[in-house]
């Protein structure tokens, strides 16, 4: 199994200052990893370090992969920007395209795959705008699958999706991740975390608490003192 | 009917008057397409500020005594049309500042120009139909309408080419970075027809008036149309549409060329307002 992503010691901050520091962990081909953390914690930051789209302020980070799945956190799309499903979906196989300007039918049809696969395919003409919240990040989800060759990096993925369609998305993940795809994803869920993924990472204030295999985690103090702590807010 | 006859007769007999259709309908063709990307990405002003630029360069280009203007304006409006693309990314000087900045600057000097160095007798004429568009849409000659069919043919190229990039670009700038596309290039690619695009326009309705050829079709669209593809189509429409009944009344009427194209894209957009309400309510 190759090392996909190797962090060092990464520190990461904005010009007003550190935001995490002494990140120190690899991701190889396969893993499901989870990254937890409170909010403010950096994992988005840490997210958008490894994609590349933010410059770490300290310590490095390798990268060995291609054909990225991203699910941003929050999309801030204007509200009066006029694009359909599938449109938008179609738009993820353009780090595929290369330089030739149109879509494949092999592309057509991933796209039209992954909105079967999400449940969207009905919703293929409608404007993106007019959508729900969970309809949309569906979408997101959609277009990120048609990306992904080998990786998918999923900041909060199942926020505002009714239970069951958590449920379906966690299972849609963890299949994908069976068939090979290497999951990174950040989660407040810690139960469905170490339910579902074989590597934890948590963030704190400014360090890392966490880093290691699932099971590690909850024979781990912080993972029981988390646990506990994350069940009872979900009860 | 009658003037409909007259300007069919003035269309078969008179060149001038076609080339005015050729080049009329090409640049609003182009400003339109790119007008939705402009509009969505915020831009609305790029189109104001390099035009600004335009016509600070043509003061210059007048003041050499060079004939073919071009050769200076075009050079210079991609530049900074580069330019203002730059300075937008920096986080000191945020973009619509760095517009503004730079094309009250091109203004301010371009007439100081034109004024200190006076190309002919009638300055207000010459400002006002560098401003307003002049008249000279009527007296183009078959070299201008040669480059500009070039040029026309060059963007709708580049943009067909990239349309599915540039919707990305457009649509989700980090999502496509995190995928490997080269957004900055992009974004380079559509600042750079933007200036052409501006460099042509100033012929058909001056350089104040090149904002509302580029914004107003792409506007109207947006009302009535969900798809980006469909809001292309349409804007393209309206545009093309607008430009031929504001010439071909411009001609009949000899009213201003430029500002009778900008009344019908604007009874164009009223229209469509009233429409996507009576479409909302039934
Ligand atoms: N563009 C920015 N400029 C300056 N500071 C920022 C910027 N974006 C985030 N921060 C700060 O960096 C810290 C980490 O933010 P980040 O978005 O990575 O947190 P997070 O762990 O993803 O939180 P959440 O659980 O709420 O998503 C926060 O304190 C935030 O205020
Ligand atoms: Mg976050």
């Amino acid at each position: 199994m190759g090392e996909e992503i190797i962090c060092e010691q990464v520190s990461l901050g904005y010009e007003t200052g550190i935001v995490a520091e002494g990140l120190d962990f690899t991701v190889s081909s396969g893993d499901y990893l989870c990254i937890l953390g409170e909010n403010g914690s950096g994992k988005s930051t840490l997210v958008k370090a490894l994609l590349g789209l933010h410059r770490a302020a300290g310590g490095n980070i390798t990268r060995n992969f291609s054909g990225i799945g991203y699910l941003p956190q929050q999309t801030v799309v204007q509200r009066d920007f006029p694009a359909t499903v599938r449109e938008i979906v179609r738009s993820g196989c353009l780090g595929k395209c290369g330089m030739h300007p149109f879509y494949t039918k092999q592309e057509r049809s991933l796209a039209e795959q992954n909105m079967q696969r999400l449940g969207i395919a009905a919703l293929a003409r409608r404007c993106y705008r007019n959508l729900s919240g969970g309809q949309q990040q569906r979408v997101l989800l959609a277009r990120a699958l048609c990306a992904a060759d080998s990786m998918l990096l999923l900041d909060e993925p199942v926020t505002g999706l009714d239970p069951k369609a958590q449920t379906d998305l966690y299972e849609l993940i963890a299949r994908l991740n069976r068939e090979g795809i290497t999951i990174i994803m950040v989660s407040h869920d810690v139960r469905a975390a170490v339910q579902y993924a074989s590597h934890i990472l948590q963030i704190g204030a400014k360090k890392q608490l966490f880093f290691g295999t699932a099971e590690d985690y909850q024979k781990s103090e912080i993972g029981q003192k988390f646990l506990a702590a994350g069940g009872a807010a979900h009860e | 009917m009658n003037e409909l006859r007259t300007l069919a007769d003035y269309f078969i007999r008179y060149p001038f008057v076609r080339y005015a259709f050729a080049v009329g309908l090409l640049i609003a063709l182009c400003s339109s397409l790119l007008g939705v990307t402009l509009v969505l990405k915020r831009f609305s002003f790029i189109g104001d500020g390099l035009s600004h630029v335009a016509f600070g360069a043509m003061a210059v280009a007048a003041v050499t005594g060079l004939t073919n203007k071009t050769v200076i304006v075009l050079p210079v409006t991609l530049l900074s049309a580069v330019l203002l693309l730059r300075t937008g990314q920096n986080t000191k000087i945020k973009g619509d500042a760095a517009i503004a900045m730079i094309s009250v600057g091109a203004l301010a000097i371009g007439y100081m120009l034109m004024n200190v160095f006076p190309s002919s007798g009638n300055v207000t004429g010459d400002v006002c139909s560098t401003l307003f568009g002049s008249t000279s849409i009527l007296t183009l000659k078959k070299s201008d309408v040669t480059l500009c069919v070039i040029m026309a043919v060059i963007v709708i190229a580049v943009f067909l080419l990239f349309y599915n990039k540039i919707f990305a670009v457009t649509f989700d700038e980090s999502f496509c970075r995190a995928s490997g596309i080269n957004a900055n290039a992009y974004n380079l690619v559509i600042a750079l027809i933007t200036a052409a695009v501006i460099v042509l326009a100033m012929n058909l309705v001056g350089s104040l008036l090149i904002s509302a050829l580029i914004i107003f079709p792409a506007l109207s669209a947006m009302r009535l149309f969900r798809s980006f593809r469909g809001v292309i189509l349409c804007s393209a429409v309206i545009s093309v549409l607008c430009a031929a009944v504001g010439i071909m009344l411009s001609i009949l009427f000899s009213t201003p060329v430029g500002s009778t194209i900008v009344t019908a894209d604007i009874a164009v957009f009223l229209v469509f307002c009233g429409l996507s309400a009576i479409l909302k309510r039934g």
